[in-house]
């Protein structure tokens, strides 16, 4: 009798347990709690000055890199454009906020070109020095400028994270740049409570 | 159809199958991905060296841009930065893969219009001299490959 009631309430458990967060396997790494909220006042790619509370209810992938960065951060933005097919319809409960570390040379217009021929699920922000370095150092994202190149142009390295945020501004998880689509795809649906 | 004809039709379609050849080298599957606003856009392709000695990609020059460079993404320690290159080695009997995250053209000041759909001339120069010169697509920024 014991062992039944035993039996009854881990079954009870697992039905409950099951499909909550707290059972959730996450593919990419869990920050809960090691990283604050969403917090920033920037200029979004259309001149408009946005804060984080702009994005509250949807799922945020941020991520920071800059427009004369012809492979590595194309190949994120195609890699989160793939994800934007993949989910369908669920891409218009997720918005990317692609952050530009070279505030210099991107200005709204140029981010806006770029951002919108990957995908229209991407926001491009920019801002001042200031702004932009208050959200990187919240996010412990470094970036530096390099020497300038014959012809004045410059690269700027930077951390490849990608941050995602709970519809309330909460930060989650963090991918890389080489994690898998599918890995990232997974962990959104979980973050949206839509995983099979 | 006459002999000969059918000849020269064997002929050219063998030239026409073959990849951009040099006495053993070859560049394969050139790529470009479009950015707007005349932005800088990165260049792929791969390097195949069929012969017994090292082959060495020395520069890479186009009509359709003021300049090309090689370049290098690199991730170390979290953070991903471009370096130029002098030079990208092909070893013998083996390739050297120029695409997207590593080894890459650097292909900036577009001297026209460039849109996806339209191609562009690439000439590789190698470090014996031979040069190949290919026609690369032009593929929409959120190309995959
Ligand atoms: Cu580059």
């Amino acid at each position: 009798m014991k062992r039944a009631v035993l039996l009854t309430m881990l079954a009870v458990l697992f039905a409950l347990g099951g499909c909550g967060s707290q059972a959730r396997v996450w593919r990419l790494t869990d920050v809960r709690g090691h990283l604050p909220d969403l917090a920033f006042t920037l200029t979004d790619d259309t001149g408009k000055v946005v804060d984080a509370a702009d994005f509250r209810g949807k799922l945020v992938l941020l991520y920071f890199g800059y427009t004369h960065c012809p492979d590595v951060c194309p190949l994120t933005l195609t890699h989160l454009h793939v994800l934007m097919q993949r989910l369908g319809p669920l891409a218009d409960r997720t918005r990317v906020l692609f952050v530009s570390v070279d505030p210099a040379r991107d200005t709204p217009a140029i981010l806006h070109a770029y951002v919108s021929a990957f995908d229209p699920h991407i926001t491009g922000l920019t801002g001042t020095p200031a702004q932009i370095e208050a959200l990187a150092k919240r996010y412990r994202v470094a970036y530096n400028r390099g020497p300038t190149l014959p012809g004045g142009g410059y690269e700027v390295a930077h951390s490849a994270g990608i941050y995602l945020f709970d519809r309330r501004g909460r930060a989650r998880l963090l991918a890389t740049d080489a994690d898998p689509i599918g890995a990232i795809e997974h962990d959104v649906r979980g973050l949206l409570g839509t995983a099979p | 159809m006459s002999r000969l004809q059918r000849i020269v039709l064997a002929f050219a379609a063998t030239v026409l199958a073959t990849p951009a050849f040099a006495a053993g080298i070859a560049v394969q599957q050139p790529w470009v991905r479009w950015l707007p606003a005349d932005l800088p856009a990165a260049g792929y392709a791969t390097l195949v060296n069929t012969g017994d000695m090292p082959v060495t990609l020395t520069g890479v020059s186009s009509p359709d841009y003021g300049a090309v460079m090689l370049h290098r993404s690199l991730n170390r320690g979290g953070m991903e930065r471009m370096v130029t290159v002098n030079s990208i080695p092909v070893p013998p009997h083996g390739r050297a893969a120029l695409a997207p995250g590593g080894y890459h053209l650097m292909l900036m000041q577009p001297r026209r219009a460039i849109r996806p759909g339209q191609q562009v001339t690439l000439t590789f120069t190698f470090g014996d001299g031979r040069t190949i010169t290919v026609q690369a697509p032009v593929r929409p920024a959120n190309a995959s490959g």
